[in-house]
């Protein structure tokens, strides 16, 4: 009988059928949910895989999982652009200013730490560097900033006193910078929550005043490994007011994955640039496609 | 973008309404739509395995109720099932028989344990109480002077018989001090000043960083302490759990602190790390300032983490 007759249509479907049982599928599920992917995307993926285990005619469990793993590293997609734009920059009006980079994020995620392991890698390359301390608001955040800035030895342009305008600060760094012919000024910002306007009208601000002095090189979204759901609200707020361009996933060196940023990069397109390994000043890393997807099968 | 729990419930109960009474087939439909919701909270797989699990046998068995319709009751069983969990246990802080009381505060780094620390002592003072601050973190830049600021904002002193790390150029082993003997003597010195608090506040830590853990375990032990806060933020994703079994393991702790609450996430970890480790969640913390804070409402939480504030009106549409 032809393929078209029913029986040849069930025989076809039989023996394309995939061996995997209904618990093996979802235990592939399970390990991108546990990996913080999320229930949409995660269901998405595996429907995917569903359909192209069948077309390929893929029969081994281990073969689908190496079928995930490709799927996942195309989605992360290796041939993006993430390198940082750290080279200085010569405006229309010939004028060299430095590249301005500007770090933001939710409370606590690692951004005055990831300045300072960046400044440290900046300076190994031999960049001059300016850290700028525009977080006013938190108790010693200058303080730890500068510790960071001692450390590297950069120096760190700060306010004299707590609940400065951040801004102005922001500015005095990227004026400081550009005053004494520095590569890079690296701008640490106060954490705040996505859904408080008032605080992400004052980012908005910091970037308005920065950019009269000089343009942004980078804005570099620092989201935090262990973070769940939220991580994808985080991204939208942060790249409709900041225009992100970057993400530095921290705190990779525990048990959390930070699949989050796969919806992330999905649909903002941004790509995460860094991922932070630890309190060390040299616990930062470039982003590898496959190491990453590779720590979120577990494998 | 995300439909709610409630559209998607809506829906599915707009074909239940129209019937006498649930089906199994009915039942799994609205037990799907749970378990999506549950997982997109953030709340932890193993988690919504046995929640939705429990919410179907309680549904199947059909407590039947006739002020309300089939559909009514499986979103109250949810519901109750939630505030089961997350307020099982709630309690408020456990003061020491003889003075002082000592709190321990120990989790995640970033989590909001300094912050916290302030605001607890703001809040005892507040209660009459003479609390004094330990600063305990020599590890994280400048966390003790951090600590310093907030036990001054609070109004409440601080313990810090040593500098922690800070700036010192060039130098990458800053000499980070013995944590264990500032807790301990801490600990003396508030006896001796009759302090009838003490707070804690150590350095944050990974659940698979062995070395830390021991040495939490070696401050909890220096210090015998009567209570010790696993500080958590809601934000936190599906590590929720391997974080807390590792701290309860590692430290072992009392009670639960959920911080950043003010945020938006739905914060599905408090109904995680409450299954998983038993423990009560006594505060929330809502915000930077130390003012922000407060006794966790198990309700609330339920409905912030399945959207039930809208489910709830459900049972009056259903
Ligand atoms: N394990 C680990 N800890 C990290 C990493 N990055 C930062 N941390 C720690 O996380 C905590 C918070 O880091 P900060 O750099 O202060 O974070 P922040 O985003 O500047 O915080 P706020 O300014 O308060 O919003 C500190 O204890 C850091 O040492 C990382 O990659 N791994
Ligand atoms: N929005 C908000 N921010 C908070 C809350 N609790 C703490 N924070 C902020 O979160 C960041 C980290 O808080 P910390 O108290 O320094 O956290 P920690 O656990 O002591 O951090 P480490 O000592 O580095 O491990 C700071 O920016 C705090 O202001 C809260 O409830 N809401
Ligand atoms: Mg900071
Ligand atoms: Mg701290």
């Amino acid at each position: 009988a032809g393929s078209g007759s029913p029986l040849g249509a069930r025989l076809l479907a039989v023996l394309s059928r995939d061996h995997l049982t209904e618990d093996d599928w979802d235990e592939l599920e399970e390990t991108l949910l546990l990996a913080d992917v999320g229930a949409g995307p995660s269901a998405e993926l595996i429907a995917d895989l569903r359909t192209a285990v069948r077309v390929a005619g893929v029969r081994e469990p281990a073969a689908v999982r190496a079928l995930l793993r490709e799927k996942l590293i195309a989605l992360v997609d290796p041939a993006l652009d993430r390198s940082l734009a750290t080279a200085p920059v010569i405006g229309a009006d010939g004028l060299r200013r430095p590249a301005v980079l500007l770090v933001v994020g939710v409370n606590g995620t690692g951004k005055t730490t990831t300045v300072g392991k960046l400044a440290r890698v900046l300076v190994a390359q031999g960049s001059t560097v300016v850290l700028g301390a525009a977080d006013t608001f938190r108790a010693a955040a200058a303080e730890q900033l500068a510790t960071w800035g001692a450390r590297v030895g950069v120096p760190t342009v700060r306010s004299d006193r707590d609940g400065a305008d951040p801004a102005a600060v922001a500015f005095d760094a990227v004026r400081t910078g550009r005053d004494t012919g520095a590569d890079v000024v690296l701008v640490d910002t106060a954490g705040r929550l996505q859904n408080k306007a008032g605080l992400m009208d004052e980012l908005g601000k910091i970037i308005r005043v920065i950019t009269r002095e000089a343009p942004l090189s980078e804005v570099l979204l620092v989201l935090d490994a262990t973070t769940g759901q939220n991580g994808l609200n985080q991204a939208r707020v942060f790249a409709e007011v900041a225009g992100v361009t970057g993400i530095v996933l921290t705190k990779l060196d525990g048990t959390a994955k930070g699949g989050i940023v796969i919806a992330v990069q999905r649909e903002l397109g941004v790509p995460v640039k860094l991922i932070g390994l630890g309190e060390g000043p040299d616990d930062l890393a470039p982003f590898d496609a496959a190491a990453f997807v590779d720590g979120l099968l577990g494998d | 973008m995300f439909a709610t729990l409630s559209d998607r419930l809506t829906s599915t109960f707009k074909n239940l309404r129209t019937k006498g009474r649930l089906s199994e087939a009915d039942i799994d439909a609205t037990v799907r739509e749970i378990r999506r919701a549950l997982l997109d909270a953030d709340v932890a797989v193993v988690v919504v395995r046995e929640f939705t699990g429990k919410v179907r046998e309680r549904a199947l068995s059909a407590e039947v109720s006739g002020a309300l319709n089939p559909a009514q009751q499986v979103v109250k069983i949810v519901n109750e099932e939630l505030v089961a969990i997350l307020g099982g246990a709630n309690r408020p802080l456990a003061f020491a028989k003889t003075a002082p009381t000592v709190i321990l505060l120990a989790g995640l780094q970033g989590a909001g344990k300094t912050t916290l620390a302030g605001k607890l002592a703001l809040h005892l003072r507040g209660q009459g109480h003479t609390p004094l601050l330990v600063a305990a973190d020599l590890q994280r830049p400048n966390a003790v002077t951090q600590l310093q600021i907030v036990g001054e904002r609070a109004g409440v002193p601080v313990f810090a018989p040593h500098p922690g790390a800070q700036g010192s150029a060039g130098t990458d082993q800053v000499d980070t001090g013995d944590p264990v003997a500032v807790a301990r003597e801490g600990l003396a010195v508030a006896r001796t000043r009759q302090h009838d608090v003490v707070i804690v506040d150590t350095a944050g830590r990974l659940g698979v960083d062995a070395e830390l853990m021991r040495q939490a375990a070696n401050i909890r032990d220096a210090i015998d302490p009567d209570e010790i806060l696993f500080v958590i933020d809601a934000m936190i994703g599906q590590d929720a759990v391997a974080t807390a079994m590792a701290f309860q393991e590692g430290v072992g702790f009392t009670g639960v602190v959920l911080t950043k609450l003010d945020g938006d996430a739905r914060g599905g970890a408090a109904l995680s790390v409450a299954s998983v480790t038993g423990r009560p969640i006594l505060f929330a913390s809502t915000g930077e300032k130390l003012t922000e804070f407060e006794a966790f409402h198990p309700d609330r939480m339920a409905s912030r983490i399945l959207d039930m504030g809208d489910v709830l009106t459900l049972i009056e549409h259903a």
